[in-house]
């Protein structure tokens, strides 16, 4: 079958467009709409990155997804031809896994899925429905309006993590403080870098701890890899890490960003207020998934053989970038994608990525996303914007997408 | 229908145990387990789905 959007601007781009795109300054949800003119032109095309370089941008759903499962590609940021994310002042370090390809990624992977099981994750709703409360009544009880970024949407992926990982209770402020400055706006590079070895610091320590004393969490599984002579310190230290981080901001912008696309729908924020039923709730996360896309600078990849695909030739060497954001508005798999519909079938989006690197988190980020879409509104039924929508301010350079601050009253 | 799991191609994603709950589950690991390796046709349309949805190609759907 022919792509829907075939045929329907034939002429090619004169220059190569520079990536990433600005966004519509009034459309803070929709891909850049240049984007979206890239992908009705064709399904692969050449951009301009800060550093000069020309990798391909791949914009529809079915080329994305063929080559996020290719292994002809390469996410270790050291292979020739990697897309660097890097740009004035951000630097960028290597973190475990996410970074490497297989045997070796798969090898790491396999150390840290146990407790992503769907089941395990299961047994964990009860805990994170609990900080969720604990977390509404305290914002209840407190002043009007309030940020919710801060007080509610970075809070819940941070408490469930230590949860997880096994951070003690006591030491749950300090590592919330500090991995709150690893994604601040105001902080200044050294404060972060700071504040991410501080962290690292914490989690190497902790993994000592474990060694000697295992108990039943993840930390003491990583530490018994140690013992088995798998990995060594650093390196079970960085897998930590890696786990702690991939799984802050997202959640946390999930949070706020779509708890502000529903203020704008107010019809959809009415559908989740006012049902009991777990299926929609499962249905509204996986769409606003869909619809929100927050990784919005793209998987990246270098090519390490040549590969024929969407009618061009990528050559061994050359970048490659997916933006799931905009396969996520792929007309052939989502009609009428820029609707946010919490009812339609969206489960098939790559919010999560594709291929090998999935997001290895995503049980526990939907359940994490059902408790508090199923909760928040609900509980706060007459939740407001307490700013002008025109002053919500986004964080379009971030790595993240998302809202620097949500004030909110009822 | 008939289901093929190549179960050292899965990465754990849970994602079929999600689409498909009476086909498939997980071991102690997170890796993928038929648990009907002939399941009822009534189970065609999530098995389908978990196909669609497995990041890693791991699964296929050799019969109807
Ligand atoms: C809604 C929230 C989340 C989103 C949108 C998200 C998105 C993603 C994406 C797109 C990737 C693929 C990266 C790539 O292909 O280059 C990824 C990988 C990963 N995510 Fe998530 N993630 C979320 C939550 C989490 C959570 C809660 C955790 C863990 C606690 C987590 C842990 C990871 C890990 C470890 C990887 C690397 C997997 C690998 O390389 O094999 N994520 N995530
Ligand atoms: S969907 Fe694929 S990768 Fe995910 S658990 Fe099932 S078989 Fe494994």
């Amino acid at each position: 079958m022919a792509h829907p959007l075939a045929g329907a601007v034939p002429e090619a781009p004169d220059a190569v467009p520079e990536f990433p795109m600005p966004r519509a300054a009034r459309c803070p949800f929709d891909p850049p709409p240049e984007l979206k003119e890239l992908q009705e032109r064709g399904p692969l095309t050449k951009v301009r990155l800060w550093d000069g370089s020309e990798p391909w941008l791949v914009t529809r759903y079915a080329e994305q997804r063929a080559l996020l499962g290719d292994p002809r590609v390469s996410a270790d940021t050291d292979t020739p031809g990697y897309p660097t994310k890097a740009s004035p002042g951000g630097g960028e370090g290597k973190l475990s896994f996410i970074m490497m390809d297989d045997p070796e990624h798969a090898r790491l992977r396999r150390m840290v899925t146990a407790p992503f099981a769907i089941k395990k994750v299961e047994a964990l709703r009860p805990t994170v429905q609990r900080i969720a409360d604990d977390l509404i009544d305290e914002l209840l009880a407190g002043p009007r309006p309030v940020d919710l970024v801060e007080a509610f949407a970075l809070p819940i992926p941070s408490l469930v993590i230590c949860e997880l990982l096994g951070v003690p209770y006591a030491d749950h402020d300090f590592f919330q403080d500090n991995t709150k400055t690893m994604v601040h706006r105001d902080a200044t590079p050294e404060q972060r870098g700071a504040a991410s070895r501080e962290v690292a610091g914490y989690l190497s320590r902790l993994l000592s701890e474990r060694l000697a004393r295992p108990q039943g969490d993840l930390l003491s599984g990583i530490a018994g890899r140690i013992t088995a002579g798998e990995i060594d310190h650093r390196q079970a230290t960085e897998m930590a890490l890696l786990l702690l981080i991939a799984g802050h901001e997202t959640t946390a912008n999930m949070i706020a960003l779509g708890t502000l696309a529903l203020l704008r729908n107010p019809g959809q924020l009415a559908l989740l207020r006012d049902t009991g039923d777990p299926k929609l709730v499962a249905s509204a996360v996986e769409e606003l998934l869909r619809y929100l896309h927050i990784t919005h600078l793209g998987r990246r990849r270098a090519v390490t053989e040549d590969i024929e695909i969407g009618g061009q030739v990528l050559r061994a060497g050359e970048g490659v970038i997916m933006v799931n954001e905009i396969a996520n508005r792929d007309p052939a798999v989502f009609p009428d994608p820029d609707r946010l519909d919490l009812t339609r079938d969206a489960r098939r989006h790559v919010a999560f990525g594709f291929g090998v690197h999935q997001c290895l988190g995503q049980p526990l980020a939907r359940m994490e996303l059902q408790v508090v879409y199923g909760t928040l509104y609900r509980r706060i039924p007459t939740l407001k914007l307490a700013c002008a929508p025109e002053d919500v301010r986004f964080k379009h350079d971030a790595f993240i997408y998302g809202v620097h601050e949500l004030p909110v009253s009822w | 229908m008939k289901v093929e799991l190549e179960a050292d191609k899965c990465v754990a994603s849970g994602q079929c145990v999600v689409a498909a709950m009476e086909v498939f589950d997980q071991d102690d690991d997170g890796i993928a387990v038929l648990l009907a390796e002939r399941p009822g046709a009534e189970h065609l349309d999530s098995v389908r789905e978990a196909v669609a949805v497995c990041p890693a190609a791991a699964i296929r759907l050799v019969e109807k």
